[in-house]
């Protein structure tokens, strides 16, 4: 994958917008795949959240680096060594005590030795392919949602639509195991084990994501949703779907602005789209908020 | 061996890189300390992210990179403290609004570098880092900001301690929680976009997080921690500009190695004097 192509310029400017939306076979390739991935990636971000495993989420997309990089320095399919990596990352993190403010360090030292051996990867690939393309670990990095085939997005959509069901499957136990995990434990749900099923399901669904948002910003598509999400209903399931329809909208909105204004690429119009959803959700919470104090302070006058 | 050694220190690029690791070393013991401390690592690893859009915007628009690294580096701290204020810590609030920086950020990094098509062979370089193009100009700049963060330290240090250890007590006895934690951000940011130059935007982490949390293991009290901190940290970047210099390998690989090996080493070491 050379650099230009990642840029969103494979919609090159004089493509009619809005007609040709659908004309074309890698934006319908890409908007499939992105909608699963989307939903299954909102979905996970909400439980991330609301686990407060959103530093362990961020080690696991940099993993999902580092295992792109290392599949392209060991000539590995991409997505098999994206998928055995995180995978490994999620066991190691549930065993970390993740959440608890001594699981932060631990993350955060693991996370460093992650970074490292991926920067070791980009070298070996660079120096193994002397051909100048020091840019090979930027797709990884940055995705290429543009350059998604026929069959990566059938695949996409099948692994997402099993994570889904995965995560609604557990959502109950995880829910509960979630907020009161020694409640949880009592009514014999084994927490342990539930944490990193779960975690196995994010791993999967980042090393999809990777093809999307790249690396780097499979956290802004899990966590941002949850974001908004916790900004405008604190009621489980109404924000658990609030944050997977988040996340589509913002996934759709991002790659038809990106196909429409082709400058932009399509992980950053993404992110862009999401972020102002965010900021807007913070405004409407700090509004009401303001809104129901003032109506309290009348109470207390009055 | 010492005739290598030797050699090595008559290059100026040479010296300018161990003036700056020095300094990002001194930077990132102490600071690391109150991250290690206070549990923020998840805001530290997003801080330095921001070093890439940073970098790449201050390459786009012809500014100096310190000062890209700057402004971007604090503004993305005030906003983590202003997005993520709750009146005691909430870490979930926390956490989502970190990540939503962190991730708006590095879009915007990515845009950047695709609006500028001459950065191309920088990006490696931004993200990880090179000890090689460091000027004395720059070195100077860094030393700036390591006195700068210290002094700021030296201010607000010993409220933030309390507050980091008790921010329920801290609360009650009038330290302004809300504008320390504010300020600490800041500081942090600051730091961060210091240190960034040399290890670059992803490995600034390896020097925040990994000499403080070995230090950790084995110091309780706050000074003595934080020079032990310190001194890990120096040791790391000499040893691995050492290295780096003598083999092909990347200087932030081997920060992050020789850093693991240090918090390695300094756990088994509290747990032998545990038991």
């Amino acid at each position: 994958m050379s650099w230009p192509d990642l840029a969103g310029t494979c919609a090159s400017p004089d493509m009619d917008f809005p007609s040709g939306l659908f004309a074309h076979e890698f934006m319908r390739n890409a908007l499939m795949a992105s909608t699963g991935i989307a939903l299954a990636a909102g979905l996970a971000g909400y439980f991330l959240v609301l686990r407060t495993q959103v530093f362990a989420a961020d080690a696991l997309s940099h993993v999902a680096f580092t295992g792109g990089v290392a599949a392209l320095a060991l000539g590995v399919n991409e997505l098999v060594g994206l998928v055995v990596t995180t995978m490994l990352a999620a066991l190691i993190l549930n065993s970390l005590a993740v959440g608890s403010r001594a699981g932060d360090i631990e993350i955060g030292v693991l996370f460093a030795l992650i970074l490292g051996l991926g920067v070791l990867f980009v070298s070996i690939y660079v120096s193994g392919h002397a051909t100048s393309n020091s840019t090979g670990g930027v797709g990884v990095l940055f995705g290429s949602v543009f350059g998604i085939s026929a069959t990566q997005a059938r695949i996409a959509i099948l692994v997402c639509a099993g994570a889904l069901v995965g995560l609604l499957g557990m959502a109950r136990p995880l829910l509960v195991a979630s907020v009161d995990a020694s409640a949880a434990a009592a009514q014999g749900v084994r927490v342990g084990l539930l944490g990193g099923v779960f975690l196995v399901i994010v791993a999967v669904v980042a090393s999809e994501a990777v093809q999307v948002t790249g690396a780097l910003l499979i956290l802004g598509l899990m966590a941002t949703p949850a974001a908004i999400a916790n900004n405008l209903t604190a009621r489980p399931y109404a924000g658990m779907a609030v944050s997977a329809v988040t996340a589509l909208l913002g996934t759709w909105g991002g790659l038809v602005l990106s196909y429409a204004v082709p400058t932009l690429p399509p992980s950053f119009a993404i992110m862009a789209v999401l972020f102002t959803l965010y900021l807007l959700a913070f405004a409407f919470r700090s509004l009401t908020a303001a809104h129901a104090w003032s109506r309290q302070g009348l109470r207390f006058e009055g | 061996m010492i005739e290598a050694l030797t050699q090595l220190f008559s290059y100026q690029f040479m010296q300018n890189a161990f003036l700056a690791g020095s300094a990002a070393a001194v930077l990132g013991g102490v600071v690391g300390y109150f991250v290690v401390l206070r549990g923020e690592a998840f805001a530290g690893h997003s801080l330095s992210v921001v070093a890439f859009p940073g970098a790449a915007g201050a390459v786009l628009f012809g500014l100096p990179q310190l000062m890209g690294l700057a402004t971007l580096c604090t503004v993305s701290g005030l906003g983590i403290g202003f997005l993520g204020r709750t009146r005691l810590r909430d870490q979930r609030a926390e956490a989502a609004a970190i990540a939503t920086i962190q991730a708006f950020m590095l879009a915007l990094g990515f845009l950047f570098v695709s609006l500028y098509r001459g950065l191309l062979e920088g990006v490696n370089n931004i993200l990880f880092g090179t000890f090689l193009g460091i000027t004395r100009g720059q070195v100077w700049v860094l030393i700036a900001v390591t006195l700068v963060v210290l002094a700021l330290l030296t201010v607000i240090g010993r409220p933030l301690l309390y507050l980091s250890v008790d921010e329920a007590a801290a609360a009650a006895a009038r330290v302004p929680v809300r504008l320390l934690s504010l300020g600490f951000l800041v500081v942090l940011g600051l730091a961060i976009a210091g240190t960034a130059l040399i290890t670059g935007a992803l490995l600034v982490f390896a020097l925040l997080v990994m000499p403080a949390a070995a230090a950790n293991q084995l110091l309780t009290r706050p000074g003595q921690a934080m020079i032990l901190a310190t001194g890990l940290g120096l040791l790391t970047v000499w040893t691995s500009l050492i290295a780096s210099y003598f083999s092909d390998l990347p200087i932030g690989f081997l920060v992050t190695a020789v850093g693991l090996l240090f918090y390695v080493l300094a756990r088994l070491g509290g747990h032998l004097r545990l038991t």
